[in-house]
């Protein structure tokens, strides 16, 4: 097992999720936003901070990279991608997932330890989770707040993409149906706000993110 | 650029009906600098940009400028 964990200009969490990665099982290498070429990884994740400054939109520019054109073609041929916070946002400018990330409506930034309900997506980065199971995972972001127009967020509840909501009455951002990830249609694809790479060690609280990096590694032997 | 550059100007700002988190915290510092009475307000982004082909400017805005799922924009070209 190969993981690929891009790194832009900004980024601030590829030093975690490449040590999740490791912790999860595999070997683990960063991929520099200017390659093309994902260089043959097994799964791919893009990380959180701030890329290209978060100038425009938080991810907009981003997606333009030759790094994240890869990550397109990879994901089309039903690669694992995960989108961790400015990584959700990049996917989903990227068109790799719906809806959009907008400021939290409390106009502030979050940081707190979070509590998410796994929901029943199909998707290989859940496969290791029951739907209904509660996990704890840092929650830390500007803009988390997941929006969608009618129609299409109709349509991502009702094919099942939601992968993790914010527990009830815990919703940090005012994101539409306390939605804190989505799969897209095929499963392979995931993007949610917390981070799971910051939840992989005791010590600082809670190993709830490492079973979403073994998902993938299981699904690989499975 | 060459002398056929046009300039563009292209406002763009939250679509109706989203919560404009940047416009909310402004209009809550707005009292505590004196200035009562002020509300609704909004903040969006303006863009100068100059091109010898506006004609691919809304393919631009479209792509990059703006995200259309959740902001509108108006292009204008000016003449000098």
């Amino acid at each position: 097992m190969v993981w690929g964990v891009l790194q832009f200009p900004g980024s601030c969490d590829e030093r975690d999720a490449l040590n999740a990665c490791r912790l999860a099982g595999g070997e683990a290498r960063l991929v520099w936003h200017g390659d093309d070429d994902l260089g043959g990884v097994d799964a791919v994740v893009v990380p959180g901070g701030f890329s290209y400054g978060d100038y425009l939109r938080a991810g907009s520019i981003a997606r333009f990279s030759p790094a994240m054109t890869a990550v397109a073609r990879f994901a089309a041929e039903g690669g694992p991608v995960i989108g961790i916070c400015n990584g959700f946002q990049v996917l989903c400018e990227s068109g790799l997932l719906p809806g959009a990330l907008l400021p939290n409506d409390s106009t502030r930034f979050t940081c707190h330890q979070g509590e998410l309900v796994v929901c029943e997506a199909d998707s290989p980065w859940t496969a290791g989770l029951e739907p209904g199971q509660s996990i704890s995972i840092p929650v830390k972001h500007q803009s988390g707040r997941f929006f969608a127009p009618p129609d299409l967020l109709e349509e991502i509840v009702s094919s099942g993409q939601v992968a993790f909501r914010y527990a009830p009455g815990t919703n940090p951002n005012g994101s539409l149906e306390d939605i804190a990830g989505i799969v897209s249609r095929e499963g392979n694809v995931l993007g949610l706000m917390p981070h799971p790479e910051h939840a992989v060690d005791l010590l600082t609280g809670s190993v709830d993110g490492l079973e979403i990096f073994r998902g993938v590694i299981g699904a690989q032997v499975g | 650029m060459s002398g056929s550059a046009k300039k563009v100007r292209v406002l763009i700002r939250p679509r109706e009906g989203i919560l404009d988190a940047q416009g909310k915290a402004v209009e809550r510092a707005l009292p505590a600098l004196g200035f009562g009475g002020v509300d609704e307000v909004r903040v969006g982004r303006l863009v100068e940009l100059e091109t010898d082909d506006p004609s691919r400017i809304d393919e631009l805005c479209q792509k990059l400028l703006a995200n259309p799922l959740i902001e509108d924009y108006e292009i204008e070209i000016l003449d000098d």
